[in-house]
């Protein structure tokens, strides 16, 4: 059968005798399996094939065990994990499909592209269901602004994400920024999508019907990015920057075509199977769409679209030159499908067809080169379950009061510091440099607690979010994940809605090392739990692991990507206080709870202690409680409680409109810590005066905690504690504090 | 036959790009840079032994499409 | 009123600005793809934004060659109304219609965001719902958007009257005399970098956009007289 290609390439018994395959990230065990399946060595062609398709990118061979905790049904679920997005019944016919990638690893060696590129993937995952996308969001982490390179993968990634977004004329609604030391020389660029679709248009990504012809559309493959999902699998060192052959290059000029080819003949019920070339370019999507119809696949590489000369097989399967798809056709549909991508200048090509026989098959320059059994790339990757092991940080901290440091006085002045805190500043910096409203559906645009998007021609809404907090999952990786999820759930339910379902990012380092690994495996379980009690399966996501630098780990940190619906566009909420008069009512209860807050990294210098506790009971009731309250119309702003507590809050409800507030907190805690504390479940209201009273009761009768604070007055901002002064300040001189927080770090 | 045609925008037209690769190169310590200006660079490969017709074609071509003559000069060369 | 939405490889505002004309003035509106060679049947056409060709050489350097771009041409001599949107202004400019360029913002970055524009210019056929010196709150969304042109043809313009909107307060992108949109001399074709059809409902952020469609509409009604109905 298959020899070697080219006298570069090493022969199959080079590559047993010179363990070439471990360069590729196979290990001696799994090229042992590998052998096995093949019933021979495999030759060079075949072991690169392999070595993607059994990365921990493309095969989940470390997270599996974590991932089968999650539930991922429900009775809205229309497609749960497995394809290219989930999908989620919204009524009239019509479903939400959306999903959250990272693509961190590119974006630290080349951070424009790397950016970029990786909403060009999350973008192909959407149209590939066959949805049309409606809206972006990313959640970006970087190290500390006061860096330099840190300057510079933060200015160029949001100039990708934005470079790639506006062009192919998706808005980016909303998403989250945040620094911190630990995120130094490996940042996180999670991106997600969001798309529509009518329930009779939802296509999957299958090789479905015998004999039927395979179709490659996009632009020419090249070179680019060649053991692109093994290097995401691997940690980052400073020979990674030589790696930068690795990354991708994006045209998002060509996307735009490429998905409104590709819509139009969905539309016309022309497409059998789609499925987008993402890691592993050519290899991931034939191997898995053949796998899941239980087929074969056999490749005519000369056929591929090349754009550079000599391509070797091996170059062409594992190239990820971006804007591809490949998809499955009635041989019928040949002439029509063919029209439809000239008319749109997209190039399509004919290169392989369906078997029976369960094989990936690849041909070039008329021999067979690669003989693959399907299930083998696809289903039969070993699973490790690695050691989970309790660190001694976490044993440490259980003893840390997060309280014990000398009381501080100057609250107005430690409000301004932890507004002027990067993380917690406004990001306005960033998303001005987003088209945020393009397709003229976005009703609350970036700023509010979630984004909300009209679904055209309805009166419903999607209200999407991206939430995570790497610092209280390192403090307590349990109920760190809980708290991810129902920061998720709360940030919509303050816009309007009803929390459908979540998306996952898990972002974490080497999963060989155990304390790494009992961090994935505690996370996943607080997650689980949090979404099966508020009533949220995750239909999808992305795992990313190995994310290291020299000092180590970064915070393990799970991202949620969730989206809820808002059944009438009057439910529409947003964060800031709308009038003066209207009554601030503070739903839940605060506890002396400072371990990873925003005080302690910003003001202390600390990260450390045990996160703020969560009672997800509590947070459903409250949840219901102020959705319910939103629905009968007795709420004018909500904005939940989050980095910074509740002087942070009051104070950027108070940014929207300029409006001021005098507020009085009866608190058994000291000023400092009632004010700064960052406990969960917790939502500032306000509402019209003749409002108030059937608010506060509605708040009781849903069995949820509550306190009248005070009144949207004046322009100034006055918290007292206790009937004593507190916090006292202008609005106008909060709000340029923090507006200008992240343009000066950048001037320097 | 090669073209190398060069597109640099008007000396009386502000260029911020080349500004602020200025005050990038400034900060680097290469404070000797006065002014700096930032242009095209295109290389078109020429089915042509005719230099006199690919001179008139390639001036069209500028003058077309290649250059936007209300803010931006543009020379060239040919070889081969 | 026949409305024509050119689209162009790369386009991505047609479906805005066709959506705007049926939800403010209900007029019949087609899209009208690159290659067409015909756009007689149409008394409006509307250049919208986006990124035609990838803004690859220059923005709109490319799209106007397109052969439909003959036609505006025709339709802008024969003194039909021709409105260009953010990357159609850029074509408009490209294509010799309207003069002046535009080139990079002068901070090199993109901005989306509301701005606040005074209608210089009342008596065009887009403008003549407002009220002369009317501040709108229009939003603008675009890397591409400082327009230049030399100090003779500004001093043209600005005597003639061809400044039909100009930023008040911050200009966001360096354009002379902080122009966000002009016409042609007669007052036909007209070129903004703001999205009106972006402002055409509260909801979503502002309706000052509404009145470029109704003006076009009487415009179009007063030269056709009132007989003939949409």
């Amino acid at each position: 059968m298959a020899q070697q290609l080219t006298a570069k390439e090493p022969t199959a018994e080079r590559i047993a005798e010179l363990k070439i395959y471990r360069e590729f990230g196979v290990s001696d065990y799994e090229y042992g399996l590998i052998c096995e399946f093949l019933g021979r060595r495999p030759n060079y062609t075949e072991i690169g094939v392999f070595s993607v398709m059994w990365s921990e990118h493309c095969a989940y061979k470390n997270s599996k065990p974590v991932l089968k905790k999650f539930p991922v049904s429900g009775p809205r679920v229309l497609m749960g994990p497995g394809e290219g997005a989930g999908i989620v019944d919204i009524g009239d016919n019509q479903a939400v499909v959306f999903k959250i990638e990272s693509h961190n690893h590119p974006s630290a060696v080349e951070p424009y592209q790397g950016a970029a590129t990786g909403v060009g993937g999350i973008i192909r995952d959407i149209f590939s269901m066959g949805a049309r996308p409606i809206a972006l969001l990313n959640s970006l982490r970087f190290g500390r602004l006061e860096n330099e390179r840190v300057r510079y993968l933060f200015e160029n990634v949001v100039a990708g994400i934005g470079g790639y977004g506006n062009c192919i004329g998706i808005p980016t609604v909303g998403g989250e920024v945040m620094f911190d030391e630990s995120y130094e020389g490996n940042p996180l660029v999670n991106a997600m999508c969001v798309g529509l679709i009518d329930h009779d248009k939802i296509q999957r990504g299958v090789a479905k019907g015998v004999g039927n012809p395979v179709f490659y559309v996009g632009p020419a493959t090249g070179r680019d990015g060649i053991h692109g999902a093994t290097f995401a699998s691997v940690e980052l060192t400073e020979e990674s920057e030589e790696k930068r052959t690795a990354v991708q290059v994006g045209d998002p000029f060509m996307e735009k075509l490429v998905m409104e080819a590709c819509l139009e003949a969905i539309n016309a019920g022309l497409i059998l199977g789609i499925q987008d070339m993402g890691a592993a370019g050519l290899t991931c999507s034939s191997s898995e769409m053949a796998a899941k119809a239980g087929n074969g696949l056999e490749l005519y590489l000369d056929e591929v679209p090349q754009r550079e000369e000599g391509m070797t097989p091996y170059e062409m399967m594992l190239s990820e030159s971006q804007e591809r798809m490949l998809f499955v056709i009635e041989p019928e549909n040949e002439a029509k499908v063919r029209e439809i991508f000239a008319r749109w200048g997209v190039p399509c090509a004919k290169v392989g067809k369906v078997t029976d026989d369960g094989r990936l098959r690849l041909f070039h320059k008329g021999e067979l080169v690669a003989d693959m059994p399907v299930k083998a790339l696809v289903d039969d990757c070993p699973v490790y379950h690695q050691r989970a092991e309790e660190p001694e940080y976490y044993r440490a901290f259980a003893n840390v009061d997060t309280t014990a440091f000398e009381e501080i006085v100057d609250l107005t002045g430690t409000l301004k510091k932890v507004l002027g805190s990067p993380s917690v500043a406004s990001k306005e910096w960033v998303y001005r440099q987003y088209d945020h409203m393009i397709m003229t559906n976005t009703a609350v645009r970036p700023g509010s607690d979630a984004a909300v998007v009209q679904v055209s021609g309805t009166r419903k809404a999607l209200a999407m979010t991206t939430d995570g907090n790497g610092r209280y999952v390192y403090l307590d990786p349990e109920v760190g994940g809980k708290i991810a999820v129902a920061e998720a759930a709360r940030n919509v339910v303050c816009s309007g809605a009803e929390p459908l379902a979540i998306t996952d990012n898990l972002n974490f380092g080497s999963p060989e090392k155990p304390e790494v690994y009992w961090q994935l495996v505690k996370a996943t379980d607080g997650m689980a739990e949090a979404c099966r009690v508020l009533g949220t399966p995750v239909i999808g996501g992305n795992v990313s692991l190995y994310n290291e630098n020299e000092k180590g780990a970064i915070y393990p940190t799970p991202v949620i990507g969730m989206v809820g619906l808002v059944r009438d566009l009057d439910h529409i909420t947003t964060q800031e206080f709308k009038a003066e008069g209207d009554v601030i009512v503070l739903v839940g209860e605060t506890y002396a709870e400072l371990g990873g807050s925003e005080l302690q990294y910003a003001v202390l210098g600390k990260t450390e202690g045990r996160p703020p506790r969560i009672d997800l009971e509590v947070e459903k009731r409250v949840q219901d409680a102020v959705l319910e309250a939103i629905r009968q119309g007795l709420v004018a702003s909500a904005h939940d409680l989050s980095e910074g507590g509740l002087a942070v809050a009051l104070a950027e409800s108070c940014f929207g409109r300029g409006l001021g507030a005098v507020v009085n907190v009866e608190t058994g805690l000291r000023a400092d810590v009632a004010l700064f504390s960052e406990s969960q479940s917790r939502v500032l209201l306000s509402a019209r005066p003749e409002k108030a009273d059937a608010l506060v009761a509605l708040l009781k009768e849903k069995g949820v905690v509550c306190s009248v604070l005070g009144k949207v007055e004046g322009s100034d901002l006055v918290v007292r504690v206790n009937g004593r002064d507190g916090i006292a300040a202008p609005v106008e001189e909060l709000r340029k504090v923090w507006k200008e927080a992240i343009p000066c770090l950048l001037k320097n | 036959m090669k073209a190398t045609v060069y597109v640099t925008i008007k000396e009386n037209v502000l260029d911020p790009q080349g500004v602020a690769v200025q005050g990038a190169l400034h900060s680097l310590g290469f404070s000797e840079v006065g002014k700096v200006r930032i242009g095209k660079y295109m290389e078109l490969t020429l089915d042509t032994n005719d230099r006199s017709e690919a001179e008139a074609r390639v001036k069209a071509m500028c003058e077309k499409l290649l250059a936007n003559t209300v803010v931006e000069d543009y020379r060239f060369e040919l070889e081969g | 009123m026949r409305v024509a939405v050119i689209i162009f490889p790369g386009s991505n505002c047609e479906t805005d600005c066709h959506k705007a004309v049926r939800e403010t003035i209900d007029q019949p509106v087609d899209y009208v793809w690159h290659t067409s060679t015909d756009l007689s049947a149409y008394d409006v056409i509307i250049l919208p934004g986006g990124f035609s060709y990838g803004d690859y050489l220059r923005c709109g350097a490319i799209a106007r060659f397109a052969p439909v771009m003959n036609e505006v041409k025709r339709a802008a001599e024969e003194g039909r109304f021709v409105l260009g949107i953010c990357n159609g202004f850029q074509i408009l400019t490209e294509a010799g219609l309207l003069p002046g360029v535009l080139l990079r913002n002068r901070d090199l970055k993109f901005h989306c965001h509301y701005t606040q524009l005074e209608v210089v210019n009342n008596e065009t056929p887009f403008t003549r719902d407002y009220a002369k010196g009317e501040i709108i709150d229009i939003p603008i969304n675009h890397g591409e958007g400082n327009y230049y042109c030399d100090g003779e043809t500004l001093a043209k313009l600005e005597a003639n009257g061809q400044v039909v909107f100009r930023y008040k307060g911050e200009n966001p992108n360096g354009s002379v005399n902080g122009i966000a949109g002009i016409c042609n001399e007669g007052r036909n074709v007209v070129g903004m970098m703001p999205h009106p059809e972006r402002a055409i409902s509260d909801l979503l952020g502002s309706s000052d956009g509404k009145r470029m469609f109704t003006s076009v509409l009487s415009a179009w009604r007063e030269r056709h007289g009132a007989a003939i109905n949409g």
